[in-house]
Formats: C-alpha cells, sequence, structure tokens
C-alpha cells in the first residue's frame, strides 16, 4: 500500500498559504522579526519566527474564535487550505474513511495563559467556558475533525520538534490501517509573556539581535534557535483512493517513517538521530545515494548540530548529499516544525529546486556537510530525507518521494 | 502471521490503592476512594471533591533532584512503570535498547506544575506579563510535557519510538492502542505503555465547573460518583496513572511470562459533533467497538465483562449505553457493564489505562467489579451495571471503552490468549 500526499497548507511567519510559504522559503523572505504583543525589555531573547499578517476573522467564522487560541487558529486555516488543496469536503469519503492526526507539542498556551489570569486575579468564575478543550494537547485535531467531519480514527501526539512528523508517521499508519484519507501534520504557538518566558528556559534560545544572524543553523555562529510559530498541515491518502476520486494533485509518497530515542544522558553511547534516518530509509526500501536532498533538524546550538553533522556524514559519507534548513527563515515552530519541512521537500519534487539555509554562511569544515546556503540549488529531486529532533532526545524522519505510478 | 501482543506487567497509583493489590482490594471490595479537596483550599469553586491519591514521592524511591524537576505526573508515571516491570519479571537491561518503545499517555500533563510556577512567576496573578526573574529551569519540561514519556524512557533504557499521545479522556486507552500498533508492524518488541494524569489543581477545577460538568454533591463525597444512577449530577475529578508491560506474545510465551491478557483488538473514532458534547445515538463508539471485535476476530457475544467509560454525566452514560445496544445488540442486555469511576473517580488522561488495569485484574480474578452508588438507576440506563457489590464469574473477555473532549471514541478488547486459539 502506498500513502500519498494530496493536499498541503501551511501558516508560518514567513508566508500564509502554501504558495506564500514556498516563495518564501525560495527568496529568503524572513520571518524571525522583534517579537511584539508585550514589553520584552526585561527578557534576554527578543526576536521570534512571529505571524503578523493574520486576521482570524478573514479565515474563520466568527462563532470559532472566542474557543480558540491563536495555535489552533493557524491550525484551522492550515487544514482548510491543505483540504481545499486536496479537492476534498465532507462528502467525498464515506463516514469513518477520513481521520485526523495531529501533533501539538505547546497546547493553546496564550488561551490558557489568560484563563490563569482570570482564574487567580479575579476568581473561578470568570474562566471561560471553552478552557477546559481551547487548552488542551489534542485541541487541534479535535477541532479539525469537527470542522470537516472527520469521523475516523483521530489522534493526538506530543513530541515536541519531533512531534510533527511522528504524527505524519501515524497518518500513514492509519492509512495502511485502512482509513483512506488522514488529515495530519502540526501547528504550535506561545506567544504570550509566560509562553515566551517558558520557551526560554533552558537556555537554547539565542539572545542574538539581528533577525539576519540569529537561528543560524551549522553556522559557525550558531548561538542558540529562534522559536517559530505556525506549522502546516497535510493530506495524506491512500494512493489508490486518491487515484480512483481524482484527486487533483500527487505531491508525492510518504515511503519511509522511523523515530528513535537517544540513549540516557551521560551513558555515552551514540545519540538515536543517524538510526532514525537509517531506519526511515530502510523503511523506504531506498539506499542513501537515492537521496537528493536532507531537510536537517538544524537546532542551531553547537553541539547539536555537531551529532546531526556527524549522523548524517555516518549515513551519506562526506558532503555526500545536499542538507538544507529553511525554517532558520522561520524560527523552530515545534509541533509545526516538520510539516512545514516535509511540505518544502515536496515542493522541492515539484519544482526541481532546493532552498538555502535562510542566514548561514560558515560551516565548519569539520562538519563535513554539504549544506545550501545562500542561493536555492535547482536539481532535480525524487527523494527526499526530512529529520526532526524534540529536546529530552526524541528522533523523527520521514522520508517523501515523488510518485510513480506501481 | 499477525504479530499478537500480550500485557505482562502491570503497576497502578490510583485514589484509594497504590499499587496492583491495593486498587484491585478497592475495587473488589467496592469501596470509594473519593472524598473532599485537600490539596488547596477548593471552597470558591463549585465542586470540591477528587479522587486523591495518597503519593509519597519519598517513599516512593525519588530523590530530592527528581522530586523537584519531574512533575507530579511524571512522578506517578515512573513509579508505576517501576511496578509494571517488577511484575512483569523482564529484565529490560537483557534487551535490546533499540527493540524498546514507551508510550504514554495524558491529558493535562503538567498542569500543577504549571500552575505553581504561573503563581510564581505572576505573584498570584496580580501581573499579566510575568517576571522572567522568577522562571524556574525546568519550565519547558512543563510548558511542553514530551519530558514525561522521556523520563519513562530512561527509567527503563527505552531507544526505539517514544511518544506521548494526548487525546484528551482516551489518552490512556489510545496509547496503549498506540503501543500494540508498534509491536504488532514489529518496529519494536517490547513497549512501555499507559498514561498518567494529575489534574487536581484550582486551574483544572475551574475548568469543570466552568462547563458544569463535575457534580456539586459536595455534602457526600464518598458517594459522589454515580454513574448511571438517576440522581448522579457530574464526574468526580480525579489523579491516577497505569503503566503496563507490553510485550510480542511469542517472546512472552518463550520466556514464560505471567501473561495478564492479549490486547485483541483496539479501534477509535471521532464523533466530530463538538468539543464536549455528544450525540444520543453513541453511533462511533458503536463503530469503535465493532472494528475492535473485528480485528479481535471475535463476535460480541463472547464479551464477559464491559468496562464502561461510566463518568457519571447524564448525557455520557446514555450515550454509551445507546453504543452498547447498537454495536453488541441483546447481548448488551446480558452481559455485565460496570463503572470504575464510581470508585476512582475521573482521572481525565489517565484513567483508560487505570480501567486496562481493572480489566486485567477482572481477567485474572474472574471477578466483575461493581458500579458502586448505584441504587436508583436511570430509567434511560437499563443494561446490568452491577451495582454495589462485585460479581464472582468467569471473565475471559473485556470490552474496554473510553470518551472524550474533542470527540475521541475508543475501544479495546482484552482476552486470555487461549480464547483467540481455540
Amino acid at each position: 500500500m502506498t500513502t500519498v500526499i494530496t493536499g498541503i497548507g501551511a501558516a508560518t511567519p514567513n508566508g500564509l498559504g502554501t504558495e506564500a510559504f514556498w516563495k518564501a522559503t525560495l527568496t529568503g523572505t524572513n520571518g524571525v522579526r522583534e517579537l511584539t504583543g508585550f514589553d520584552t525589555s526585561a527578557y534576554p531573547s527578543r526576536l521570534a519566527g512571529q505571524i503578523v499578517d493574520y486576521d482570524a476573522k478573514t479565515h474563520l467564522p466568527s462563532r470559532l474564535l472566542p474557543q480558540t487560541d491563536v495555535s489552533t487558529r493557524y491550525a484551522l486555516t492550515a487544514a482548510a487550505w491543505a483540504l481545499a488543496d486536496a479537492g476534498v469536503d465532507e462528502n467525498t469519503l464515506p463516514d469513518y474513511d477520513m481521520g485526523t492526526v495531529t501533533s501539538n507539542a505547546l497546547g493553546g498556551f496564550a488561551f490558557t495563559h489568560q484563563e490563569f489570569n482570570k482564574l487567580w486575579s479575579k476568581g473561578s468564575e470568570f474562566v471561560s467556558v471553552y478552557e477546559s478543550f481551547a487548552w488542551f494537547y489534542a485541541v487541534n485535531t479535535g477541532q479539525i475533525s469537527i470542522r470537516h467531519k472527520l469521523r475516523g480514527p483521530s489522534a493526538a501526539l506530543v513530541g515536541e520538534q519531533a512531534g510533527g512528523l511522528d504524527a505524519v508517521g501515524h497518518a500513514r499508519r492509519t492509512v495502511e490501517r485502512g482509513t483512506k484519507l488522514v488529515v495530519s501534520g502540526g501547528v504550535d504557538s506561545a506567544f504570550d509573556p509566560w509562553g515566551w518566558a517558558s520557551q526560554l528556559a533552558g537556555g537554547r534560545v539565542t539572545t542574538a539581535t539581528d533577525p539576519e544572524a540569529a537561528y543560524l543553523p551549522f553556522d559557525e555562529r550558531a548561538a542558540g534557535y529562534v522559536p517559530g510559530e505556525g506549522g502546516a498541515i497535510l493530506v495524506a491518502e491512500d494512493a489508490a483512493s486518491a487515484r480512483e476520486r481524482g484527486a487533483p494533485r500527487i505531491y508525492g509518497e510518504i515511503a519511509g517513517y522511523a523515530s528513535t530515542f537517544d540513549p540516557k544522558p551521560g551513558t555515552g553511547r551514540e545519540p538515536g538521530l543517524r538510526r532514525a534516518a537509517e531506519l526511515a530509509l530502510a523503511d523506504a526500501g531506498l539506499a542513501p545515494a537515492d537521496i537528493d536532498v536532507v531537510f536537517a533538524d538544524a537546532a542551531g546550538l553547537p553541539e547539536l548540530d555537531r551529532i546531526e553533522a556527524d549522523a548524517l556524514r555516518a549515513v551519506f559519507g562526506p558532503r555526500g548529499v545536499p542538507v538544507t534548513a529553511p525554517k532558520a527563515l522561520t524560527g523552530r515552530m515545534y509541533a509545526g516544525g516538520g510539516p512545514a519541512d516535509l511540505a518544502s521537500a515536496l515542493l522541492s519534487i515539484r519544482d526541481g529546486v532546493i532552498p538555502a539555509s535562510g542566514f548561514t554562511e560558515r560551516v565548519p569544515d569539520a562538519y563535513g556537510i554539504d549544506l545550501v546556503t545562500g542561493e536555492p540549488r535547482t536539481r532535480p529531486v525524487s527523494a527526499a530525507l526530512v529529520l526532526a529532533r524534540g529536546r529530552w532526545g526524541f528522533n523523527s524522519a520521514v522520508v517523501v518521494t515523488r510518485h510513480t505510478d506501481h | 502471521m499477525t504479530r499478537r501482543v500480550v500485557i505482562t506487567g502491570v503497576g497502578v497509583r490510583a485514589p484509594g490503592g497504590n499499587g496492583t493489590k491495593a486498587f484491585w482490594d478497592l475495587l473488589s471490595a467496592g469501596r470509594t476512594a473519593t472524598r473532599s479537596i485537600s490539596f488547596f483550599d477548593a471552597s470558591p469553586f463549585r465542586s470540591r471533591i477528587a479522587g486523591e491519591v495518597d503519593f509519597d514521592a519519598a517513599a516512593e524511591g525519588f530523590g530530592p533532584r527528581e522530586i523537584r524537576r519531574m512533575d507530579r505526573a511524571t512522578q506517578f508515571a515512573v513509579a508505576c512503570t517501576r511496578e509494571a516491570v517488577a511484575d512483569s519479571g523482564l529484565d529490560l537491561s537483557a534487551l535490546d535498547p533499540h527493540r524498546i518503545g514507551v508510550s504514554l499517555g495524558s491529558a493535562v500533563a503538567s498542569a500543577t506544575s504549571l500552575e505553581n510556577e504561573y503563581l510564581v512567576m505572576s505573584d498570584a496573578g496580580k501581573q499579566w506579563e510575568v517576571d522572567p526573574g522568577y522562571l524556574s529551569p525546568h519550565m519547558f519540561d512543563y510548558l511542553s510535557p514530551g519530558v514525561m514519556p522521556a523520563e519513562v524512557a530512561w527509567e527503563v533504557g527505552a531507544e526505539g519510538p517514544v511518544t506521548m499521545v494526548s487525546d484528551g479522556c482516551t489518552s490512556g486507552l489510545d496509547s496503549v492502542g498506540y503501543a500494540v500498533q508498534l509491536i504488532r508492524e514489529g518496529t519494536v518488541d517490547t513497549v512501555v505503555a499507559g498514561a498518567a494524569d494529575t489534574p487536581i489543581s484550582p486551574i483544572v477545577v475551574a475548568c469543570f465547573d466552568a462547563i458544569k460538568a463535575t457534580t456539586t454533591r459536595n455534602d457526600d463525597p464518598a458517594h459522589a460518583s454515580r454513574p448511571f444512577d438517576g440522581t448522579r449530577n457530574g464526574f468526580v475529578l480525579a489523579e491516577g496513572a497505569a503503566m503496563f508491560v507490553l510485550e510480542e506474545y511469542e517472546a512472552a510465551k518463550k520466556r514464560g511470562a505471567h501473561i495478564y491478557a492479549e490486547v485483541g483488538g483496539y479501534a477509535t473514532r471521532c464523533n466530530a459533533h463538538h468539543m464536549t458534547g455528544l450525540r444520543k445515538d453513541g453511533r462511533e463508539m458503536a463503530e469503535a467497538i465493532r472494528v475492535s471485535l473485528d480485528e479481535a476476530r471475535l463476535d460480541g457475544t463472547k464479551i464477559d465483562y464491559i468496562n464502561a467509560h461510566g463518568s457519571g454525566t447524564k448525557q455520557n452514560d446514555r450515550h454509551e449505553t445507546a453504543a452498547f445496544k447498537r454495536s453488541l445488540g441483546q447481548h448488551a442486555y446480558d452481559v455485565p457493564v460496570s463503572s470504575i469511576k464510581s470508585m476512582v473517580g475521573h482521572s481525565l488522561g489517565a484513567i483508560g489505562s487505570v480501567e486496562i488495569a481493572a480489566s486485567l485484574l477482572a481477567i485474572e480474578h474472574n471477578v466483575v467489579p461493581p458500579t458502586a452508588n448505584l441504587h436508583t438507576p436511570d430509567p434511560e440506563c437499563d443494561l446490568d451495571y452491577v451495582p454495589l457489590t462485585a460479581r464472582e464469574q468467569r471473565v475471559d473477555t473485556v470490552l474496554t471503552v473510553g470518551s472524550g473532549f474533542g470527540g475521541f471514541q475508543s475501544a479495546m478488547i482484552l482476552h486470555r490468549p487461549e480464547v483467540a486459539a481455540a
């Protein structure tokens, strides 16, 4: 059985809508900017990949606005775009044949911050009737399923930045178990003051102040990441069913997926990223030489960049494959990061072009990777490997390939 | 040849019952463990009852650093993991770590720690723009709960797939269902799976107050959780956790493991109807039951016991009663159905796993746990809900179901391995 992607909806700091996102990704349009919305002067980090031109009222019915966090609004908007792109409405397939599997790492955090504030400053009777479901990690799956009448299997997975690829992997598993279509992907946002402060805990966020020299994955100047918001929603579908219903387009196949977890810190064993990549390749039935581009996790911290470079060299050999990190232009979108990279990978296959890695310029020779920097690289792309890591040790890998009628 | 999946180890932390034995003693005696909230001053709240767990982290073996680092729900998950692994007799250190996975369910994850940190950073809610000077180094762990399955993975040395399944109140069923799929497809051979939630904090109490989902029977906390009773008026919030060791059947048999049950079938459907509301006809839950039976290759009449979601809200009790009738026909009237939430309350994302534990112990002991506090049946709920007293009977096959915010409807078939072999 083959699972294909037939629809993409992206909502990211550098582009709302799939083609806007892709154009921004290829032209190097930066979505990283000074965080607005509250006074950040007391914070050591003030740059974020922030969506600034989104007006919820133009995208969603007004009844959904009081009950949704901004992250859920992005998710609902991206899902509607993805389903429209796929030419799917609620009557396209029989009941129970369409499901929803998304990832979420932060929940409806800005919304819940408001409700915490109301509870503690005013009293419990001021807490919103929507708080019980606007906050939890399943909110996007639930709201997307309701809006589009998706009654098949549904789930919400959490694995920090790796979770978005896990959702797509589980969507494929769900298709293979018999559900014809699964809406998948992930979206996150937490740019309220409390959410922002919380993202800084652990010290991985850059304190840089120049948006063009802030998130520099694999650069010798790398000194942390920039948090982002948004993500992408994809429509995963059984290839035969997609053909049968006359899907307007097939972006590519989800050919392989794997996830691993790093050894407990201190054991000295090798991190799990290389194994995730190898297992995803094996799952796809491909050799490293078959891969035309790797969309890297691109942590933007020297230690983690080195670990990823080591894994890439181990799998592909020194400078063995073009590697790119367009997420440098959006910041790390947590559950949204992997699905947005999958969108880029599928569009690279469509257009035969590999986007560049933001503002990264100087990659240490010791990394031994062929990072696409500066300008996009034009070349045919038939297969791409997308990697994502989540804090604490999550590693996930997805292989997407050009769709061929078997 | 489809790989079969069995459960060989169980660990439970539940109100009134820490550890599998105490938990089963409570259930089989029909005792209740719901009480007035003691964790904080609940007097401003509409519902002031909860199923609290008497959990002593130091006595559980957690050191001071672990206690500070781990949210209470994470501590529950790790404590249950230790119990489940010991119970399984499996030497995890002798296995290939790459072939071990973790699947942990939770609905609200680190809610308790989030609220504690919020109070510090906002000066008890006085400041909207929190003070980053009071930021805890562990705050990211509470913001994004991937750390919960990570802690379990570190505990057992797992390096295969590790994930959190957060499907609201079906999380604890779906996390085990996810684990079953990982073993069946051959990705791993062993998964430590289960769920934990510790939501007894003001913000979560306020969430359910706001929608009047929880009971106001504040003057009678021990008898406040009344699923299927005509006098019920909402669920009782609780905390809890259960973790399991799941193994590929042939491997478990080969090592002579004690097998609680095989997970014969699992399915989930979504009602796509309302974030908190249920339709009366129970059709999506019925569909999940039908598909899980198909997967287990069992006829509905083989079900000896239904472990119900039975939350004690009117809409739930009627919804699932309809679902049982719709999926099982006449057998719905013949099979005993009970809700352990009557005794331990509703621990949100954890309860699905706590109810799997109860189902496994029902099979183990050939005893159906009762629905406590059921004195005046709701006339619209006309099945055999096993009121008040446990029932001794042969239990080979159990259906356990869950229903949750977001529209999730899940069903799982647990049975003795011989049932499938026969």
